[in-house]
């Protein structure tokens, strides 16, 4: 058993939130400028010359590179040869409290869904734990706008819908956030599952590099034909037409049951965020 | 080419303006997002006075982050306008000439824009470190409850949008995208 304070994870949660809200990682950036590279039309290169140029000032003058700091969605990897002294939620819960005062970030998050009264804090964080061999704890915070959640869905497919049926349905929901979601958009697809299963699916392909892809082929394959199509719609940055409406589709899978075929699209924005540590 | 507007906005301002057109606006705008709007249209449905003047004025729907020691505003990007579709006709009616925001409008605020002569622009979204840049001064007029959502007035210079709808319902995201896919016909 190895011991770790909560209030090392406060830390490390704290500094997560700045760095993640006020520098995007390197692959987007590449992606984005490749992206700009590819561009053909004349305001599609402007709007991504504005995207370039904002990510820029955001990382020379640490501010948020968005004004929708989102929800702090927090992953937690927790080794179960771990043990925390204290109590780890709270930790985490402190932690998005004292990132979210001390980066100047905005708190968007309101107790109820319906008397809808701030928090004023940004907190609770929306928390997703997994137990994993070994003593360490992996901690990645992703901050997530809701201009981008809002235009998300998830379905129930029928298996006879298989693959075509899968394809449909995340163009489609492509097509309907249309300018909404702040073109270019990071498109997270699970597949398989349950109901939530599938949406935490969505939501966590969304933490896997813009360079990476599936480890199987099949799906790596998958993942570029969704590209491909979903950038011939001709939607563009901000929706003003052109070749980038998409950067990335990041799909994720798991085994599901004989009757279902779920599939969740989780729609991010141009400024996907995230960033981990290790304790 | 950048059309230069100058506030006060009129309706004769907006009318003169196209789908397409990318603008840089100089002088007063206040923001306003969802909470704030629903004040707003409570006040205008009780016949009282509006925090602000509504003739001829341009609103911003963002919520910008607190601001740093030594800046006049946080990063202030718009937020999604479709939220205040239920509110920006009523504002329209009594004199609103510009909103600035980020994608769909419903019907009836389209209709709105065309009957009383009114604009929507885009400012880009996600983008909010770069327009910063070009607000000048913010101070909080009304519903300081409300913290990000509170009405700003801001000033602005060169605040750059690209009109999305016209006064005549020209919606740039439709040929936007129809002159896009047009310039790409035959390739591949
Ligand atoms: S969708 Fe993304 S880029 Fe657009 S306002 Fe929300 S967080 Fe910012």
């Amino acid at each position: 058993m190895r011991n770790i304070q909560a209030t090392q994870v406060t830390d490390v949660v704290r500094r997560l939130c700045i760095e993640a809200n006020c520098h995007l990682t390197d692959d987007l950036k590449n992606c984005i400028s490749a992206c700009r590279a590819c561009e053909t039309f004349p305001v599609a290169q402007g709007i991504l010359d504005q995207i370039i140029e904002n990510y820029q000032i955001a990382d020379t003058n640490n501010v948020p590179v968005c004004q929708d700091t989102g929800m702090a969605c927090v992953f937690v990897d927790v080794g179960q040869d771990v043990h925390v002294e204290g109590s780890l939620e709270d930790a985490i819960h402190e932690g998005v409290k004292q990132g979210y005062a001390e980066g100047y970030l905005r708190k968007s998050v309101v107790r109820d869904p319906l008397d809808r009264v701030n928090t004023g804090d940004n907190t609770p964080a929306m928390i997703y734990y997994n137990l994993v061999p070994g003593d360490q704890i992996k901690i990645t915070v992703a901050p997530k706008g809701f201009g981008s959640e809002n235009m998300s869905q998830i379905k129930m497919l029928k298996p006879s819908d298989g693959l075509q049926g899968v394809k449909d349905f995340v163009l489609k929901v492509v097509e309907e956030a249309g300018p909404n979601p702040c073109p270019p958009i990071v498109v997270g697809v699970g597949i398989g599952g349950t109901f939530d299963k599938a949406a935490y699916l969505a939501k966590k392909a969304l933490l896997r590099p813009v360079d990476s892809h599936h480890e199987e082929p099949f799906y790596a394959d998958l993942e570029d034909e969704l590209l491909e199509k979903i950038n011939a719609l001709g939607i563009g940055p901000q929706g003003f037409g052109g070749r980038t409406t998409a950067l990335k589709v990041n799909i994720e899978k798991m085994p599901t049951h004989i009757a279902g075929l779920p599939v969740a699209v989780n729609i991010n924005c141009h400024v996907t965020r995230h960033q981990s540590e290790v304790i | 080419m950048n059309k230069k507007i100058q506030t006060p906005f009129t309706r004769e301002d907006a009318r003169s303006l196209k789908a397409g057109d990318t603008c840089l606006i100089t002088g007063v705008i206040y923001t306003a997002r969802d909470a704030a709007h629903k004040r707003l249209c409570e006040l205008v449905a009780q016949g009282r006075e509006l925090p602000m003047d509504m003739r001829n004025a341009i609103i911003y729907f963002v919520g910008p982050t607190p601001a740093k020691p030594g800046q006049a505003i946080g990063s202030a990007g718009p937020t999604t306008s479709y939220r205040m579709d239920a509110y920006s006709p009523a504002l329209i009616a009594i004199g609103q000439t510009g909103m600035i925001g980020k994608g769909k409008r419903n019907a009836e605020v389209i209709a709105a824009m065309k009957e009383y002569g009114a604009v929507y622009f885009g400012a880009t979204g996600g983008c909010g470190a770069l327009l910063s840049k070009c607000i000048k001064k913010a101070e909080i007029v009304a519903y300081e409850d409300l913290g990000a959502e509170a009405i700003r007035r801001l000033e602005v210079e060169d605040f750059p949008v690209t009109v999305i709808i016209d006064s005549e319902g020209n919606n740039l995201y439709e040929t936007g995208r129809e002159a896009y896919l047009q310039s790409v016909q035959g390739e591949a």
